[in-house]
């Protein structure tokens, strides 16, 4: 639905260059929600920015619903009309609402429609359609300085859904919000995706959310995706850093000639009571350090960090029962124990 | 020395009203187009940008008094008379387009560009910018400006009946300044005094009332330090309130 290739952007200021994409290939399927993460710097609102050419890529092409839209770019910042067409049909939400505070709620819902040139009585009908749809049909007359942060971004939704849009991008549309907030608007995306088929890009820096709705993820560094994939293929990806940042599991060995195992679990076996068996098979007591689970996409996925007395050497045995059960198994360090970004890779062997 | 005060004061109320007219028409498209043609903005175009830059600045940078007389073979050509107040709106109006001019530049410049790229992002081309959001954001700003700019030029027609503009100012100087008529001279200062205020008052009245719609976002920072907090209890809710919609809200979503 959303395709990106080889997008670069290159900021230039006083003679100097500032890369800020480099070469960014991104494929965003039909009806997914995609979520991009990274630090600030990382270049993703510039990915997400130039997505509807509101920042013009240097070199590379983004194609929308099959529409090459770096083609239908104008002159200098200027778009042009085919441009103009097609980011009608491009829903965007922002971080700070970007409301107009001199309209009311209904009025600022009719905008894009007032664009797209619908009659006066047509708008007002979508507008308040709308407003149903986000929860806010009694607050069609308010203006926006009246209304809470999350009823802000539901009207910024209602407004970005108004040119029925196929994708909806969202610029860190949750980071202004608090936790609670933040969880209504991300099940009201969930909603809107399944409901509307409507296929969102969304650019985070917080983990959570790309947990709570994403079915796929990217992380982006210096300007550049290290790592992309559907959240289950990044979990089954030993050593994926996005994998270690999404469920996180921590915890140092008790003792010395412990072994400290990383398990993973996705598909299949995350329903199997695997380590209890694991328990009674072998006899060995089992101490979990730490643990990251979730229901990701309506599988189970996750990671747990186990502890098993005695040195790997001993533990081979049992930790071939976890492979045989499906699960990717990393042995962490035992004598350094570290951030599990550090895991000895034999495990994955 | 009734009509003479009456006559002086409906002078004084034309130059104004035709000046601050002309000042309007003149300096919101300039003021915009500064904005406009600035570098990274929708029109960028630097040419454009620095000689208006120049010009405006060579406007500001005259004293009123000496643009006035400057003016003088202006005046005639235009109005045919260098005298009176049709030809002091001439030299008003010139004095004043630049002086609005900056003022909106900056009311624009304020407008949040956030709000530029959703529009934008909606497929608005740079007239329904204009039109749709710049103006109608900047609009308590631009309210405020006017009222500055309408209140110098009640000053500035003062400054012009000294060199023969007619209005208010010209009576002080003949008759209060050169025939020591101190009554008339305190008369005419009164009025003066009486003109600026109200048209404060009024210029704040609207002001506040386009801020008031919007809450308390809408107002320019100034103004909302001068206002009451109490002036909007009734349009914010309280933090509770909020909070309880909000929960509505998310419950009706799920």
């Amino acid at each position: 639905m959303i395709t990106t290739t080889g997008l670069t952007k290159v900021y230039r200021s006083r003679g100097r260059e500032v890369t800020a994409l480099d070469g960014v290939d991104l494929h965003v399927r039909e009806g997914e929600v995609y979520g991009v993460v990274g630090q600030s710097g990382a270049g993703k609102s510039t990915l997400i920015r130039c997505v509807n050419l509101l920042e013009r890529p240097t070199s590379g092409t983004v194609t929308v619903a099959g529409q090459d839209l770096t083609a239908l770019a104008g002159r200098g910042l200027r778009a042009g009309a085919a441009l103009r067409e097609a980011r009608s049909h491009i829903g965007m939400v922002f971080q700070h609402f970007n409301l107009l505070s001199s309209r009311t709620v209904q009025s600022n819902i009719e905008l894009p429609l007032e664009i797209l040139g619908l009659s006066g009585q047509e708008r007002r009908r979508k507008a308040l359609d709308l407003l149903d749809l986000v929860g806010l049909a009694d607050k069609a007359k308010a203006y926006p300085g009246q209304l809470s942060g999350g009823q802000k971004q539901r009207v910024g939704i209602a407004r970005a859904l108004a040119g029925d849009p196929k994708v909806l991008l969202s610029d860190e549309s949750t980071s202004a919000l608090d936790p609670e907030t933040t969880r209504s608007i991300l099940q009201l995306l969930r909603d809107l995706n399944q409901q509307l088929g409507l296929t969102v890009l969304l650019i985070t820096h917080e983990m959570d959310v790309v947990k709570t709705i994403c079915d796929s993820a990217a992380l982006m560094k210096g300007g550049r995706v290290v790592e992309s994939g559907t959240v289950a293929e990044l979990l089954a990806t030993p050593g994926s850093e996005l994998a270690a940042e999404l469920f996180p599991v921590g915890g140092e060995p008790s003792g010395p000639d412990r072994t400290v195992v990383d398990v993973t679990f996705h598909g299949e076996a995350a329903t199997q009571p695997v380590i209890s068996q694991l328990s009674r098979t072998y006899n060995v007591d089992i101490s979990i350090l730490g643990a990251a689970m979730d229901t990701v996409g309506g599988k189970q996925v996750g990671r747990m960090r186990i502890e098993l007395p005695g040195r790997f050497e001993e533990n081979v045995v049992p930790i071939g029962f976890l492979r045989e059960q499906g699960l990717q198994v990393d042995v962490a360090d035992v004598h350094t124990p570290a951030p599990a970004d550090a895991l000895l890779k034999e495990g994955a062997k | 020395m009734q009509p003479l005060l009456h006559d002086a004061c409906l002078d004084t109320l034309f130059m104004v009203w035709w000046s601050t007219l002309y000042a309007v028409l003149g300096g919101l498209p300039l003021g915009l187009l500064l904005v406009l043609t600035d570098r990274g903005a929708l029109l960028q175009n630097v040419v454009v940008n620095k000689v208006l830059g120049a010009v405006l600045n060579l406007g500001r940078s005259l004293p009123f008094i000496i643009l006035i007389v400057w003016l003088i073979p202006f005046s005639r050509a235009v109005v045919g008379t260098s005298i009176g107040p049709s030809a002091a709106v001439v030299a008003l109006a010139v004095g004043a387009v630049p002086f609005f001019a900056r003022l909106v530049e900056s009311s624009v410049r304020e407008v949040d560009h956030g709000l530029v790229e959703a529009v934008q992002s909606m497929g608005g081309g740079t007239w329904t910018i204009v039109f749709k959001v710049l103006l109608p954001q900047a609009l308590p700003s631009l309210i405020a400006g006017l009222t500055t700019t309408v209140i110098t030029l009640i000053g500035y027609s003062a400054m012009a009946g000294a060199v023969g503009g007619g209005g208010l100012g010209n009576l002080a100087i003949t008759y209060g300044y050169m025939r020591h008529e101190t009554g008339l001279m305190n008369i005419t200062i009164v009025l003066l005094i009486v003109i600026v205020t109200a048209v404060q008052l009024l210029g704040d009245l609207v002001v506040r009332r386009l801020a008031g719609r919007g809450g308390r976002q809408a107002a320019p920072v100034g103004l909302r330090r001068l206002l009451p907090a109490q002036r909007t209890p009734a349009t914010v809710p309280a933090p509770r309130a909020a909070a309880e919609a909000e929960a509505t809200t998310a419950g009706k979503a799920a």
